[in-house]
């Protein structure tokens, strides 16, 4: 039985590959339903801040403006910065190649057009990786953010992106992740974050004349902070949504697709082992007519 | 019945708390606030500490917030609670560090960071201590 052996062992190796894709798109299933509890979580903050934040837009036009509100939209932009939000882990599908290619993209759009400094600021191992092989400025980083996005770890990284803005060194900031739609479907997706669009707040029902304490800048200034700080964190957290539910998509190919490479090898296996045992018998009968005759 | 204002306390990863409050006291920058219904609105910083709400029929949540901001509308009382401790200070250290780590590119996590975050951990803690203290006084 030549080869009979090998195919025993090719479908063996299949099988444990079969085993392990099985096993990770069961935990990327688990981890999925965690990671989109997490994302819905975060809602309501999002939705109080954007709120206020809209308020604040609305109550304060003569008192104070601030920089993330104030600045008009510059014709070029010359400066940009961009926070492109990936996984630390592979093995989720095209996830990160889709959303890295259109940054990437993009980035050669801004240069086109004439910008002239573009920093960048990469939340997950893929992305920061891919981005310094690619030469770009990355500016700061955060790696290994685990299964739960926990906003004390993003802030330094996000404080350097902010402040450059602050500061005036950029004219724009934009960020790039993976939104989730639904488990068959995520979009990659660059929205500009900085300065705040009007648009993106919404206008508020009512503008209540508030009593700041201590001043109206101070509280304005955090807030407007934490604001920026908590529509980069819904990026994150539908990033990792998008991610389990990715690499739930291809595992679940993974494994059907080892089932069929089984299927087929044990034809070919069955193949052989008949064919032996023909040539086996044939062998016999032949034998057997030498000797009678 | 007692006059009632809605309560909500929300973190960026979770919302904690949201119900009626006959009264609510929250660590405010410029010290203790007590707030009731038909408060004026009001926007301030919040330190780290508890946050004191009391429900009607004598029930009392007590929530730790690591500072945050508060948002008081006629009716209506918003905590946005940091699930950080915050600090100009800690925050540009984490800046600086961030940006420490982009140009080292990944060489070694050094232990400069330290310092800073065992500082925002005895912040914490202190904290901590001290709302389990008013607890542990209420009980008694």
């Amino acid at each position: 039985m030549p080869g009979s052996k090998e195919i025993r062992t090719k479908i063996k190796s299949v099988q444990n590959t079969r085993k392990i894709t099985k096993a990770m798109e069961m935990v990327a299933a688990s981890k999925m339903r965690k990671a989109q509890e997490r994302m819905r979580a975060a809602r309501p903050y999002s939705e109080k801040i954007r709120r206020l934040a809209a308020n604040l837009s609305q109550a304060n036009v003569t008192e104070y403006r601030h920089a993330f509100l104030g600045r008009a939209k510059a014709a070029v932009v010359q400066r940009v910065g961009l926070i492109v939000v990936t996984t630390d882990k592979g093995l989720c599908g095209g996830l990160n190649t889709n959303i890295l290619r259109q940054s990437l993209n993009t980035m050669r759009k801004w240069e086109a057009e004439g910008a002239k400094e573009i920093r960048v600021t990469c939340i997950g191992n893929k992305g920061l990786g891919f981005m310094q092989r690619m030469g770009a400025n990355v500016v700061s980083h955060i790696t290994h953010l685990g299964d739960t996005p926990h906003l004390e770890k993003l802030i330094g990284p996000m404080k350097v992106m902010i402040d450059a803005f602050q500061a005036g060194e950029l004219d724009a900031v934009y960020i790039a992740y993976t939104r989730f739609i639904n488990t068959m479907k995520q979009e990659p997706v660059i929205e500009p974050l900085l300065p705040l669009s009007g648009e993106r707040m919404g206008t508020p029902e009512r503008s209540w004349d508030y009593l700041y304490e201590p001043d109206a800048q101070t509280v304005i200034d955090e807030l407007l902070v934490r604001y920026v700080e908590a529509l980069i964190y819904q990026g994150v957290a539908e990033n990792m949504a998008s991610e389990q539910s990715a690499r739930m998509v291809a595992m679940k190919a993974a494994t059907d697709n080892a089932g069929n490479v089984i299927k087929e090898l044990q034809l070919v296996y069955n193949k052989a082992r008949q064919a032996a045992i023909t040539k086996e018998i044939s062998e016999i009968v032949g034998g057997a007519a030498a000797i009678a005759g | 019945m007692a006059m009632t204002i809605h309560v909500d306390v929300v973190s960026a990863e979770e919302s904690i708390f949201s119900g009626l409050a006959e009264f609510v006291v929250l660590p405010g920058e410029a010290g203790e606030l007590g707030i009731l219904p038909g408060h004026m609105p009001l926007m301030t910083r919040i330190k780290p500490g508890a946050v004191r709400v009391m429900m009607p029929g004598n029930k009392e949540e007590l929530i730790f917030v690591a500072g945050g901001l508060l948002e008081v509308q006629p009716g209506l009382v918003t905590v946005l609670a940091d699930t950080a401790i915050r600090g100009a200070d800690l925050d540009q250290a984490k800046a600086l560090e961030a940006k420490k780590m982009a140009e080292e590119a990944m060489v070694n996590r050094g232990s400069e960071m330290d310092y800073a975050r065992a500082q925002a951990e005895l912040a914490e803690a202190i904290a901590q201590l001290a709302a389990i203290d008013r607890l542990r006084k209420q009980r008694h």
